[in-house]
């Protein structure tokens, strides 16, 4: 048996990614400002997804309070180097080492919970720290804000311009998107997995739930925190009502559209939540002159309903009908794929 | 069994849920390579007797002791650790994954990969993985549903599920495989099919103690087993032996004409 084998269990091809990254990074050739913006904040909020994606699709465990990590990576990298003058480098690695010892701490109690509860417990620790944002006003500046962010830079080349934030944030997003594929293909991923599929049964293949459940957690909070601490630099001020329950709300919606079962589901998922709300801020002032911005948690509340009910697995599946066409006309290996694609329905493992 | 090496020891194991006595006071040892069972009616207390060796209950006295090892208080993954793998009665197969994964997760003890070389995905994660798809696929074709390897495991029937939850509790190698009525819900041919893959794997020297309610089975395929009633062992010896011990007879077997004749 050899590698080539695995192939009949796990899509790791390098194809379909290696086309959508070429494309995606021939948008800046063509795209005006407006769109690189908006591709830049689907990249923020991928970064966050993927790591969500994990922990809810793959694992099975809900967090509303992942807004935290996304606030506790900015507000460190905003502190570290608009107050001290730090490297954006070093506040990125360490807003991501305290984001993880933060869900370390957290996750022990809270994992000894379930279902609603977990999801509780979460959220009121999201509206703890939304609070501490709040307060702290020594180091985060409290609800006025912490202003002038430095940018940051590579080798001596700075981030400011657009285009080049763009490229930053979706290299990340691809490194991210790598790592999570990886630990999904391996004894990782099928562990996080059997907790998904039944906990009981986990157990009693050796599985160690606590640590399973606190390591994906400890990996999506580092991947929300650098996330962050990006988001930090580019937009160059911050404050607490980025990072409230509202957003966690968010980010779950996001993962939940995109599909749960796939680790793409937060590309697809982050990239609809955010057209569609540029969309619905162009159109709905046109219809609805009066309205103000509660319209955008009622349509996407909605959306997830209409979601859960009529697409239980998101919106991947659908792309993937469309994938597989063309997969069709391949080679044997493809069709043996396709094959394993159909049997599988609409779970891959991709 | 003619090498009689002491595998797994029951030790006064008692469980007093409020004021209910479900198991009082069990005794008894598991020998290698042995089939052991144990039998009862309805509240006999086996599930509990069978939930507590498993970790998932625990114990309100006694010990379960494990090739010398204490078991007790241990949870259900560090059981599966020392050795003891068990299936499910109510069958739970991961059904989000294929058949082979299904029994690759098995393979989960025996295996090294950690989350930061899995995210790397280092050649030695890659080679675990293909050994483990090896050994899986053996596994599959030990227990004859190989054939459904890439599917998704829940589109499987009922009987094979079972089969494939064997194969995932024996990939690990274990020292000891609890079944957990085994037969429930299966049908004739399913049935036979289920006790031919446990014969040939006591015949490659696996162990195995399993709770069972169809009493055919058990007396067919079991070296020695003990019998339960209120939570009390009424009985243990070969088949043999329980069809001559007037307790047993008397306390089970006799107490139902209709039963007693199914079981003979």
């Amino acid at each position: 048996m050899t590698k080539k084998n695995l192939k009949l269990i796990y899509n790791n091809s390098l194809v379909g990614p290696c086309i959508f990254f070429a494309l995606l990074f021939c948008i800046p050739l063509v795209g005006s400002t407006y769109t690189l913006a908006i591709f830049t904040m689907i990249g923020f909020y991928a970064l966050v997804c993927i790591g969500l994606t994990m922990l809810t699709g793959y694992a099975g465990q809900i967090s509303l309070g992942h807004a935290a990590f996304y606030g506790i990576g900015a507000y460190t990298s905003a502190y570290m180097t608009g107050t001290h003058g730090l490297s954006p480098w070093l506040a990125i690695i360490v807003g991501a080492l305290i984001s993880a010892l933060v869900a370390l701490l957290i996750g022990i109690p809270t994992f000894k919970l379930k279902g609603y509860y977990l999801a509780l417990a979460t959220l009121g620790f999201g509206i703890i720290v939304y609070t501490a944002f709040k307060e702290l006003t020594q180091i985060t500046g409290g609800s006025n804000g912490f202003f002038g962010i430095p940018s940051i830079s590579l080798f001596g080349f700075e981030f400011v311009t657009d285009r080049s934030y763009f490229y930053l944030i979706w290299v990340f997003v691809f490194v991210a998107l790598f790592i999570a594929r990886n630990i999904i293909h391996s004894r990782i991923g099928r562990g996080l997995r059997s907790i998904e599929g039944s906990e009981i049964a986990a157990d009693a293949v050796g599985v160690n739930l606590m640590k399973y459940k606190l390591q994906i957690f400890i990996t999506s909070a580092i991947f929300t925190s650098i996330s962050g601490s990006l988001l930090a630099h580019y937009v160059s001020f911050i404050n607490p009502d980025l990072f409230t329950a509202n957003t966690s709300i968010y980010l779950l919606i996001m993962v939940i559209i995109g599909g749960l079962s796939n680790i793409w589901g937060a590309i697809i998922g982050s990239a609809t939540y955010v057209l569609l709300g540029e969309l619905l801020k162009h159109y709905v002032p046109l219809i609805l002159p009066n309205v103000g911005g509660e319209f955008e948690i009622v349509f996407f509340g909605l959306l997830l309903v209409l979601t859960l009910i009529y697409m239980p697995n998101g919106l991947v599946p659908q792309f993937e009908k469309v994938f597989s066409k063309f997969k069709k006309k391949g080679n044997a290996t493809h069709m043996a794929l396709t094959i394993n694609t159909q049997a599988t329905g609409g779970k891959t493992n991709d | 069994m003619t090498n009689k090496e002491l595998i797994l020891s029951v030790e006064n194991l008692t469980k007093i849920f409020g004021g209910v006595v479900a198991v009082d006071n069990v005794s008894f040892t598991i020998n290698k390579g042995e089939i052991f069972a144990v039998i009862g009616p309805n509240g006999a207390g086996k599930t509990t007797l069978f939930n507590m060796i498993t970790g998932v209950l625990p114990s309100s006295s006694g010990n379960v002791y494990f090739q010398g090892k204490r078991l007790t208080r241990k949870k259900p993954y560090q059981i599966a650790q020392a050795g003891v793998t068990r299936t499910f009665q109510n069958l739970e197969v991961f059904d989000n994954m294929t058949v082979i994964e299904n029994v690759m997760t098995g393979a989960h003890i025996t295996m090294k990969t950690n989350i930061l070389t899995a995210g790397l995905r280092l050649p030695a994660v890659v080679n675990e993985e293909v050994q483990t798809m090896e050994r899986a696929l053996r596994c599959l074709k030990d227990v004859g549903i190989a054939e459904f390897a890439y599917e998704m495991s829940d589109k499987l029937p009922y009987g094979n599920q079972r089969l494939l939850e064997i194969a995932r509790a024996a990939i690990s190698k274990p020292q000891l495989i609890l079944l957990d009525e085994p037969m429930a819900g299966l049908n004739a041919e399913e049935s036979r099919q289920l006790v031919d893959v446990i014969l040939k794997m006591r015949a490659d020297g696996m162990t195995f103690l399993f709770v069972e309610h169809d009493m055919e089975t058990v007396m067919s395929i079991s070296d020695r087993l003990v019998v339960l009633d209120n939570g009390v062992k009424i009985g243990e010896g070969t088949p043999e032996e329980i069809y001559q011990n007037p307790q047993v007879l008397a306390a089970y077997l006799g107490d139902d004409e209709e039963e007693g004749v199914e079981y003979a």
